[in-house]
């Protein structure tokens, strides 16, 4: 009986964080739609509901009808698990993210590795998808993507590797503790900016969508799914989205921390102030989409390799260097 | 204590299930993903142990990296429909005396290391630095592998880089007649370099790319 009460707890708590963080992704949608339109001076989805705030759930409505097609040559397991891993891995990352200092799924001591490995597993829907549908197109969007994420992520974590050494622990909420000086963003600003490219490269944003790449492979690994299996790639992607931009805002933009720490500021409770820096970063997102034109693949590639992480390592020195000189090492 | 259990024998009985299915199954590919399913219980095991650090570093070196390289290998060289003959190709079965030979070997090291562990835990000389309870095991790890252990930790960060180095040169080969693009030679193109604008006489044409 004990077990089970804790279990009921655990659920939900669980249930506490999914059901906003799957709310939002809708929401978010929306979002990208209407900055987007915004950009090209356009109204976007504007009909459903108020502002067309409803759209997403109206679209979602059209998924759950229209037929699930399995391709008869595809390999049918494989096929179905490609969104469901990428579903489940975009929504198993929130457990580490902090809201505040205590509202927190899982405060583990390895919170920013675990973000890590769960961001670079994400690679494997979009792999497993690819390879199942047995089709050209998809393969060859499976195997762009594999490439690019890998690359990517070498950056991310080199550029992770420069805040942890300002904080002196992987766990999510020290790294928001640390930053109550100073946002990691004024020191470390070269690098956010290239967690912010990469961040976009990470998650097949453009410009740096060459996995989807409509004009060229008609949607990637996505050309022969339909219906709802279609639908969870696409939310599973928002996620990450939303993720990564949860990344961005704790390790550079001070978390769920008031940007001053004064008496209004502070009576807000820390989610807000996260959800806030969230949203901010996403518009980014949504603005870089509407701005610029894609990569050619080979620039994607010399990007990440020649520019991103050589310039992500030598600040490692630098940040390491200027730390030890200055005995600013934290050192426990 | 239950709970533990439980989800110990769940974690190892999936390891040693998706570790026997890498050899037995007949696509290529499906054992690359029994391979990476393999990985993710073991990481899941270390993490059990209370080595939060190793099972994350697991996750994202092998499963997050090299697993996504082996995929991609395999899925490129287009062996998913090889089909793997047990004890019966007569060109495999000069094979299998080696393979068992190693198997074997490898079966008895592992035997003489753990039953040494078990029974005679005095002759493996345990640094005792390693047993701080105080800090967190990410700390005590960088701790004794930075001080105590810098050469070895150094050496194989080398081996690695000649390994990889190795391959580079092994698969490089030096092409001639290939076009490279240089990114600043096409950026700073003018538009009088590349654009000229003619009085075309009808019927002449105009001759191009002389």
């Amino acid at each position: 009986m004990e077990y089970l009460s804790i279990v009921f707890q655990e659920v939900y708590k669980i249930l506490f964080l999914l059901v906003p963080v799957l709310v939002s992704v809708a929401m978010i949608v929306w979002l990208d739609r209407r900055v987007w339109a915004f950009v090209q001076k356009r109204q976007g989805p504007n009909v459903v509901g108020p502002f067309g705030l409803l759209q997403s759930l109206a679209d979602a409505l059209k998924y759950i009808f229209k037929e699930i097609i399995i391709p008869s040559s595809s390999n049918k397991v494989i096929f179905i698990l490609a969104p469901i891993v990428t579903m489940t891995l975009a929504l198993i990352a929130w457990a580490v993210i902090p809201f505040s200092a205590t509202q927190v799924l899982a405060d583990i001591n390895v919170g920013i590795l675990y973000l890590f490995a769960v961001s670079s597993l994400g690679v494997y829907g979009i792999i497993m998808g690819g390879w199942a549908s047995n089709s050209k197109y998809p393969f060859l969007g499976a195997i762009r993507s594999a490439a690019q994420m890998v690359s990517y992520e070498v950056s991310i974590g080199v550029i992770i590797i420069n805040v942890l050494l300002c904080v002196g622990s992987l766990n999510l909420n020290d790294i928001v503790i640390a930053q109550q000086n100073m946002w990691f963003v004024i020191p470390l600003f070269p690098m956010f900016v290239i967690f912010f490219i990469s961040a976009l490269a990470e998650t097949n944003r453009p410009p740096f969508d060459l996995p989807e790449a409509e004009a060229e492979l008609v949607a990637g690994y996505q050309t022969e799914y339909s219906g709802m299996m279609y639908a969870m790639f696409w939310l599973g992607e928002y996620a990450n989205i939303l993720l990564m931009c949860a990344m961005g805002a704790i390790l550079f933009l001070g978390g769920w921390m008031s940007p001053i720490d004064v008496y209004p500021f502070t009576l807000i409770p820390g989610a807000i102030w996260l959800i806030l820096k969230i949203l901010l970063l996403f518009i980014l997102f949504a603005l870089v989409k509407a701005i610029v034109p894609r990569y050619r693949y080979d620039q994607l590639m010399r990007l990440g390799w020649k520019v991103f992480l050589p310039l992500s390592l030598t600040w490692v020195v630098l940040t390491a260097s200027y730390l030890f000189y200055f005995k600013l090492l934290p050192v426990n | 204590m239950i709970a533990h259990a439980i989800f110990f024998y769940t974690f190892s009985i999936i390891a040693v299930v998706s570790a026997i299915m890498v050899t037995a199954s007949k696509n290529t590919v499906h054992s690359v993903f029994f391979l990476i399913l393999d990985f993710i219980s073991i990481s899941c095991l270390f993490i059990m142990i209370g080595a939060e650090f190793l099972g994350m570093i697991m996750l994202i070196v092998y499963v997050g990296a090299v697993a996504v390289l082996f995929l991609f290998v395999v899925m490129m060289l287009n062996v998913a429909q090889q089909k793997n003959q047990w004890f019966a190709g007569e060109q495999s079965s000069r094979h299998i005396p080696v393979g068992l030979i190693i198997s074997t070997l490898i079966f008895f090291e592992i035997i003489i290391v753990i039953g040494g562990w078990k029974y005679k835990p005095e002759i493996f000389d345990i640094n005792n630095s390693i047993a701080q309870t105080s800090i967190s095991n990410t700390h005590s790890l960088g701790q004794i592998l930075y001080t105590d252990y810098i050469h070895v930790f150094q050496i194989s960060g080398m081996i690695l880089l000649v390994a990889m180095v190795g391959a580079i040169v092994l698969t490089f080969r030096q092409r001639s007649g290939l076009k490279r693009q240089s990114y600043i030679k096409q950026i700073s193109r003018e538009r009088a370099e590349g654009v000229e604008v003619l009085e075309v006489q009808s019927n002449k044409g105009v001759k191009i790319d002389d």
